[in-house]
């Protein structure tokens, strides 16, 4: 094609350009600063004036657009004589709308990978070919000539060889074939089958030449192996190795191996010895009782407050201490729930039901305190003799109890199998407290301490979100149980007795909770004693209930810290008990005894003042002193100091 | 009208005019009537009573405004007295509690010119009554007469006096509108009552009351010294209470008393640590206890019997007296040897401190020292034993400021102590074993379960 007529093309492309471009042509015309105006020197008739005016801005334009269209793309072109074909379907028919063209397109691509055994080999049924002919059947050739690269003539490849291997580059072939053609004018041409066939038969042979003679010397080797030998033995004694080895390895090696490949058990902590246990118990317990005196001396309250203890990135915050005794594992054993420490537990069993048996024996002599008791006798001794009496008899029992205790655990043993095949071993987390009563409602008093610890164990916290906080509930729910059962008009003592474990578990899983709780009973019994005052002027004695969770107080909270938030509010509590409850009968006054003993308890350990407590029993000596003699209205300050000293 | 009224068949009988008999006769119908009225002062049924005292308190409104008697002389303002004595007598019946009756009785007691007659009234009443008993107290006349006397509002200055019953143009002549004669009145009827002897609880009630409602208003407030000596001489809560109108007297009065501070030191007994009035006591003892002219030895011996009184004390006084005591030491830095003498001795015996001896010269109280306050260092009220414990440091010069301390109440360390929040709750570590379960449980050698 000559470039004339390209650029006739060209140019009528552009004039069509020009058309459009007219109304810009007429705007910038319009424009004085784009017109560019040739004055004439003379005017003269009769000449045509094609260039007076000129637009320069636009003709410069059009001269870079041309270059672009023209010289650039032949720039571009040069040297390259390859077509980039566009073979997509349709890409340049406007006639078919995009979506017909997208469904054509997507029903070929299916088309064409339809039958495809691998999708991802996108080149699988393209055959190609050189010089027309298949490459995949030259490879197959190529297979069978080139069996065993172990020939002699390595890197010099015979002329066939080559011909066949790359298709045989059709001129060279047909050369040999025109010179064998020359020499041997009778010889038919071979036809190609034919040669392959030679061929495969050459290197056929020369294979078997190979092996034989491979073989051949793998024997020679043998014999000399065998000589070798025959010769070995006459020069050392010793019997060859290898018959050795062929008789023993068997056992020995096998567990050599064995114990080799066998995973190894990893270094663990000894199993310590019963002094051991002993002694890190020693010191667990020597470490917390430190901490108790610590606290009891509030030294160092205001510098443990600034060092908060470490915590764990691991720590849930539930509260549960892992040092502590008192967890459990729920696992399961013939599908029963399998207690971790059933020994420990039917042990405690044993002895509660010691205490019950001393309990039994006991009631006779605790009848006739009731007897004085109920008498309203003024005079105390009688009341006291039978107290020691009972501590006496206390002690006996004690000693026949433990050489019952063996066998107290082994009838124990039915006897709880029996009850627990009658409870179910899931219980929820009762929501409100008469729930929680009616659990508890008609069962014995070990199905009760059954029941609490399945609660415990089916709703650890470890096990469900929500667990914490319905435990925490349990507390106040068992608390308030306890109570009832104390106001009771026939108290039921053992129970609670009992229910202090459980309590106490619960107390050492969620402190705050628990003393929470106890808090907010402590608040009300004050609330009411201050709204007694108030009506009446002077309070009374608090109910058993009452005197039963001050006693909890001490056996949940250490009573001997500096400052305790539950034991301080309940020491506060007890000495308005003691100043400001009137006595008017003789119950009064045990009430009264029992929160001495209650504070005497708190005290033991920190050894503290507690002046209320000696007010209260100089009152109380002096009501029992006979009238007469009851004159001085206040026991002398010495005696005070002498009982002060007796105390501590 | 005019001249008292005659009897009433003289007035019948005699010879005057039918108008004049008719007068005569409405007069005493309408005395019948007052009569009547005031025995139904003692009706049983309250809303009589109330109805009846109102309707009476209207006819003294009424008498009042037309006085059923002519001005003695010219310019005199007369005052239905007599009317309103029947209503006090009603007021203050002898055998029983009036005090509802008496609060109802308060709006008329706004005006001066009631009250001043009722003043009049109630010492006449008591003059005559108590003088017929004869020394022995009468619980419910003296309860009601202390309550009616006792909401006495008196006027501060004369220029509040401006409430009267009776309407008079003439009134600042009267002599019901001066105060001194409202004073006079209010002296006489106090002192009148005060002369007999009164039941304990009445006692205390005036004596609570006598240093801001009663002494202000008298016009010579030592007339009263007889009765705060007597009272002083008690012993126990009332003259715990006495002391504060001494305290007046002594301060604003010039009294002198002879061995006050030895009557004070006797004051210190184990009670005074518990009893209500514990605030007023120590607020006051502190005043006198102020002075910086006061001998070392006296000091000291309050000092000591305050902390040997200590040791019986609950911990809200406790927490008051110890930096009232540390107050004094600072006061009187000679007293400060009690402070150095760390060792206590071995035996109550043998602290040199008489405890007996009721001359605080004779208690060697300064060869003693402060052992209560060191044994009070291990008191079980953790704020106790803190406070104890500044025994061990020098004190500070600045006086510790005791007023907050000394309202506190047992409920309120109980609160205080109950609203702390700790959240690192110690527990114990003790595997228990049931109630009495624990190790060493002090309870299982006196109680047991059953």
């Amino acid at each position: 094609m000559g470039k004339a007529a390209k650029r006739k093309k060209k140019a009528s492309t552009f004039s069509k350009a020009k058309g459009s471009a007219e109304p810009t042509i007429a705007m910038v015309k319009s424009n004085p600063f784009e017109v560019k105006v040739n004055r004439q020197k003379f005017n003269i008739l009769g000449r045509k004036t094609k260039n007076d005016v000129g637009l320069p801005g636009v003709s410069r334009s059009k001269a870079i657009k041309k270059r672009t269209q023209t010289l650039l793309k032949e720039y571009k072109e040069k040297e390259k004589t390859n077509v980039f074909k566009d073979k997509r379907f349709g890409e340049y028919n406007t006639k078919i709308s995009p979506e017909e063209k997208m469904i054509k397109r997507f029903t070929l691509e299916r088309q064409q990978n339809y039958g495809k055994k691998n999708i991802y080999n996108l080149n699988e049924d393209e055959e190609l070919t050189h010089f027309g002919q298949s490459l995949a059947e030259i490879e197959k050739l190529n297979d069978i000539i080139d069996s065993d690269s172990d020939t002699d003539e390595r890197g010099a490849l015979s002329a066939e060889l080559t011909a066949a291997h790359f298709g045989g580059g059709g001129g060279l072939l047909r050369k040999k074939a025109s010179s064998e053609q020359e020499d041997e004018e009778e010889e038919k041409p071979k036809s190609r089958k034919e040669l392959i066939e030679e061929l495969i038969a050459k290197s056929k042979q020369e294979k078997q030449e190979r092996q034989s003679r491979r073989e051949s010397a793998l024997e020679l080797t043998e014999k000399l192996d065998n000589d070798w030998k025959e010769i070995q033995t006459l020069m050392a004694r010793k019997p060859p190795k290898s018959e050795r080895k062929d008789k023993e390895p068997d056992e020995y090696d096998m567990i050599v191996r064995e114990l080799g490949f066998e995973m190894k058990a990893k270094p663990s902590e000894r199993m310590k010895t019963e002094e051991e246990l002993a002694k890190e118990e020693e010191a667990r317990l020597q470490k917390l009782e430190a901490d108790r005196l610590r606290r009891m001396r509030g030294i160092d309250e205001q510098e443990n407050k600034k060092k908060p203890s470490h915590v764990s990135a691991d720590d849930l915050a539930d509260g549960f201490i892992l040092d502590k005794d008192d967890r459990r594992l729920l696992s399961y054993k013939d599908g029963k729930m399998n207690i971790e420490n059933e020994e420990e537990q039917e042990e405690e069993e044993g002895e509660k039901e010691d205490n019950e048996n001393e309990e039994g024996e006991e009631e006779s002599a605790t009848e006739d305190e009731e007897d004085v008791a109920s008498d309203n006798h003024s005079d105390l001794e009688s009341d006291l003799e039978s107290e020691e009496e009972a501590a006496g008899n206390k002690e006996q029992k004690k000693q026949k109890t433990n050489e019952n205790e063996s066998q107290n655990v082994e009838e124990l043993d039915p006897k709880m199998e029996a009850a627990k095949s009658e409870l179910p071993y899931t219980f929820a987390v009762p929501e409100s407290y008469e729930k929680f009563k009616s659990l508890l409602a008609g069962r014995t008093v070990e199905q009760q301490l059954i029941i609490l610890e399945r609660i415990q164990k089916c709703n650890h916290p470890s096990l469900a979100v929500g667990n914490k906080t319905k435990l925490e509930k349990l507390f106040g729910f068992l608390l308030e149980y306890i109570g009832e059962l104390a106001t009771l008009d026939l108290p039921e003592l053992k129970t609670i007795d009992k229910l202090i474990l459980p309590l106490y578990n619960l107390c050492q899983m969620f402190p705050e909770a628990a003393s929470g709780n106890i808090k907010f009973v402590l608040r009300d019994a004050a609330h009411e004693m201050e709204e007694v005052i108030e009506v009446k002027g002077r309070a009374t004695f608090p109910g058993l209930d009452t005197l039963i969770y001050l006693k909890i107080t001490s056996l949940l909270f250490p009573t001997s810290d500096f400052w305790h938030p539950v034991v301080t509010p309940a020491f506060i509590y007890m000495s308005q008990l003691l100043t400001k409850c009137r006595i008017t009968t003789l119950q009064d006054v045990i009430k009264g005894l029992f929160i001495c003993s209650l504070l005497l308890e708190y005290v033991s350990l920190s050894k503290r003042f507690v002046p209320e407590l000696i007010n209260f029993l100089l009152g109380v000596l002096h009501i029992s002193l006979p009238k007469q003699q009851a004159q001085g209205e206040f026991v002398s300050i010495n005696e005070l100091r002498n009982f002060y000293i007796s105390v501590l | 009208m005019g001249g008292s009224l005659p009897a009433e068949e003289d007035v019948l009988s005699g010879n005057s005019s039918a108008e004049d008999k008719y007068k005569a006769w409405m007069r005493h119908r309408y005395n019948d009537c007052v009569e009547c009225l005031s025995e139904l002062l003692g009706h049983d049924s309250f809303r009589v009573k109330e109805s009846s005292l109102c309707t009476l308190m209207k006819f003294v409104e009424l008498e009042a405004e037309c006085p059923l008697v002519a001005e003695q002389w010219k310019g005199s303002i007369a005052f239905p007295h007599h009317l309103l004595k029947v209503v006090v007598n009603g007021l203050i019946p002898i055998h029983e509690d009036a005090s509802l009756l008496i609060s109802r009785f308060q709006e008329y007691m706004e005006f001066d010119d009631v009250r001043y007659f009722v003043m009049k009234a109630v010492t006449e009443s008591i003059g005559q009554v108590m003088q017929k008993t004869k020394e022995r107290p009468l619980p419910f006349y003296q309860q009601n007469v202390f309550s009616l006397i006792s909401s006495i509002n008196m006027p501060n200055k004369e220029r509040d006096m401006v409430k009267f019953m009776v309407k008079q143009d003439k009134r600042e002549e009267w002599k019901v509108s001066k105060l001194q004669t409202h004073k006079q009145a209010f002296e006489r009827m106090w002192l009148t009552f005060l002369k007999y002897q009164l039941p304990s609880g009445l006692y205390k009630k005036v004596l609570v009351i006598l240093h801001d409602s009663i002494l202000p208003h008298m016009n010579e407030p030592t007339l009263m010294i007889d009765f705060l000596t007597v009272a002083y001489g008690v012993g126990g809560a009332i003259s715990l209470l006495a002391l504060n109108g001494l305290f007046i007297l002594i301060h604003q009065h010039n009294l002198e008393y002879p061995d006050f501070y030895k009557k004070l030191y006797s004051l210190l007994d184990p009670s005074i640590y518990h009893v209500k009035y514990r605030a007023r006591f120590f607020h006051l003892a502190d005043l006198f206890l102020s002075s910086s002219h006061l001998p070392a030895y006296l000091v000291a011996a309050f000092i000591k019997r305050l902390s040997r009184l200590a040791l019986t004390a609950p911990p809200e006084a406790l927490l008051m007296v110890i930096p009232f005591i540390c107050n004094l030491f600072r006061r009187h830095p000679a007293c400060k040897v009690l402070m150095h003498r760390p060792n206590g001795p071995q035996d109550l015996s043998e602290d040199p401190y008489i405890m007996e001896q009721e001359e605080p010269s004779e208690s060697r109280a300064l060869e003693s020292s402060v052992w209560e306050i060191q044994s009070l260092q291990n008191h079980y009220h953790p704020d106790v034993a803190h406070a104890a414990a500044i025994l061990k440091q020098s004190l500070s010069e600045i006086e510790d400021d005791i007023s907050g301390l000394l309202e506190l109440s047992a409920s309120e360390l109980f609160d205080k102590e109950i609203k702390k929040t700790s959240a690192n709750v110690p527990l114990e570590f003790e595997q228990v074993r049931g109630l009495f379960g624990k190790k060493n449980d002090i309870f299982a050698e006196h109680f047991a379960l059953d």
